[in-house]
């Protein structure tokens, strides 16, 4: 009984202490006690669970000794393969990594309802119920998530889609559904463990079927919200096993994963319906005349040599930076031209990068301190009354098209005003069009110029021309 | 002797929506620059998972409930000590110039 009573208090304990740890999350002064506020909520609550042993020696089970190994072992193998791996993953591959450990949180909350179905435990039927959507969500977000790792690590490349692919997936959906409600007012009879079989398998085949037509682009905005279904998943599992600190944890992460996803949606100017059934990237090729003009070009040099004597700066960096490893040489740049007097910035967009908030990782990984790097509503006043905008690795969302073309598909997305400074200067590979598939309009203006070049080389140039003023 | 420790629907209902309310606004009032970490780190807090799977794991009377136990404590740990070691390490690098100056 004194037991119950501690391990009731450790989980309230971890609740606040997550929630306090999220609190702390929220402002980059804070953030880094916030994880630690939280990870020792989850520690506080994981070496209660074993009292429940204090509990089950009096009701006598035979597996109870094989059960502690087990848990042991299998705490070891998990924590200590995630650790690992967690600790060597580069930061660009940070997306892809946090999708799979969040499958593995739906894969969790899925088991832990399996173990109940498939035991086909004496429950209310309200708690049947509660278990099964538990178990619908969380195994649709084991298997989506996993396919999104796998597209953000590149392992598949195209999105997969056939006619009637919406129907199908419909199906497989329902089917789930009512073979789920099967389990709720059929427990324990005959037909309860093929039901629950295929309800399973139903579950996660929708999870993979959901997320194979959705293009790599999009994934972020996919995994944010099954970061969200795995925490409903949670909490929904937390009722079904009567836990508080479980249902907390999960609906708090449930509802700001939601509006996360929201956020992540809006600033990519797409609602999320559109994002997850309008197989976006297909309608790619359109109508119309191309952009009038033609690009100029310009070499690293002389761009550098203007930015040197330019009194301000202002930075938009996108992933093609990333991909080129570059940031470290960038911000070696940077720092010569604040060392001549010149006010560098960097203009981060909501999308920079892979998912909302990745491009600052990267820079920040690159050493590049927090108080020079701004948001977009933050600067975009300032680009007119700058003297060069260098765009690096970045295209869709710094493109015009957005604010005036109607039949773009980007009509209507926030961008950063690069256009509107006296000189804009755009590294880029060559002259490739951005994910979305459309020319960008800022590439044929008149003040600005294009470096073509992989980003690491065209930095390490610039980089020099400075250095070779010798001033 | 146990204590009672059940709780009607309706209290479920309340924790619920006080738990949603409270992520709602934690999340309304953070930088868009903490977003990838703050998913990695909301991610780390649904690991408290490990827990229910622990339970299950422990309470097993079966040999499959200990399979699916087995596996779901891996999963669970994985998500919890992953998201950990992740959040963790891209918050440590966030830095002001006054900071990278020392």
């Amino acid at each position: 009984m004194v037991a119950q009573h501690i391990m009731g208090l450790s989980g309230l304990a971890a609740a606040v202490l997550f929630i306090f740890g999220l609190k702390r999350m929220s402002s980059p002064t804070t953030a880094l006690s916030g994880i630690v506020v939280a990870g020792v909520g989850m520690l506080l609550a994981i070496a209660a669970s074993f009292l429940t042993v204090a509990e089950l020696l009096q009701s006598g089970n035979a597996r109870l000794e094989t059960n502690i190994a087990l848990a042991i072992a299998a705490l070891a193998l998990g924590s200590g393969w995630a650790w690992w791996r967690g600790s060597k993953v580069g930061m660009t591959e940070m997306p892809q990594m946090v999708a799979l450990y969040n499958g593995m949180g739906g894969g969790a909350a899925a088991a832990i309802a399996a173990v109940s179905i498939f035991g086909a435990q004496a429950d209310t039927s309200l708690i049947r119920a509660v278990t099964a959507i538990g178990a619908l969500i969380g195994s649709v977000s084991l298997t989506g998530s996993i396919i999104a790792w796998a597209k953000l690590d590149g392992k598949i490349d195209k999105p997969w889609r056939f006619a009637g692919q919406r129907v199908v997936n419909g199906l497989v959906f329902l089917t789930a559904l009512l073979l789920g409600l099967g389990l709720i007012v059929t427990p324990g009879t005959a037909a309860g463990l093929p039901l629950a079989i295929l309800f399973f398998a139903a579950a996660l085949g929708f999870g993979v079927m959901m997320t194979l037509p959705i293009g790599g682009a999009d994934m972020p905005v996919v995994i944010s919200l099954y970061n969200a279904f795995t925490g409903l998943a949670v909490g929904l599992e937390g009722y079904a096993l009567q836990n508080p600190a479980l249902m907390i944890a999960g609906m708090v992460v449930g509802s700001a994963g939601t509006s996360l996803t929201v956020l992540m949606a809006k600033a990519m100017n797409r609602s999320l319906a559109n994002v997850l059934f309008s197989n976006f990237g297909d309608a790619a090729v359109q109508g119309g005349a191309g952009p009038q003009g033609e690009m100029k070009s310009s070499s690293a040099g002389d761009a550098a040599i203007a930015m040197r004597y330019a009194s301000s700066v202002i930075i938009i960096p996108g992933y093609g930076l990333a991909v080129a490893q570059a940031q470290q040489k960038l911000y070696e740049f940077v720092k010569l031209l604040q060392a001549a007097g010149v006010d560098v910035k960097f203009a981060i967009h909501p999308v920079a990068g892979r998912m909302p908030g990745h491009m600052n990782v990267l820079l920040a990984e690159a050493g590049v301190p927090y108080d020079v790097i701004y948001d977009m509503d933050d600067i975009n006043s300032d680009f007119a009354n700058t003297d060069v905008a260098l765009v690096i690795g970045a295209n869709d969302v710094v493109n015009p098209a957005a604010r005036t073309d109607k039949s773009s598909p980007i009509y209507g997305m926030p961008i950063l005003n690069a256009d509107q400074a006296r000189q804009v200067y755009v590294v880029k590979r060559g002259q490739g069009k951005g994910y979305s598939g459309v020319e960008n309009l800022l590439f044929f203006g008149d003040n600005c110029a294009m470096v073509y070049g992989d980003a690491q080389a065209v930095l390490t140039q610039m980089v020099q021309s400075v250095k070779d003023l010798g001033a | 002797m146990t204590i009672d420790t059940s709780m009607t629907w309706l209290i479920a209902l309340y924790i619920f929506m006080l738990a949603a309310f409270t992520g709602y606004e934690v999340i309304s009032r953070v930088p868009s620059i903490l977003h990838t970490p703050l998913m990695s780190g909301s991610n780390f807090i649904h690991g408290i998972v490990v827990v229910g799977a622990l339970h299950a794991l422990l309470s097993a009377t079966s040999l499959s409930a200990e399979i699916l136990g087995f596996l779901g404590v891996i999963l669970g740990a994985a998500n919890a000590a992953g998201g950990y070691v992740v959040t963790d390490r891209m918050l440590a690098m966030f830095k002001t110039s006054d900071e990278k100056g020392k």
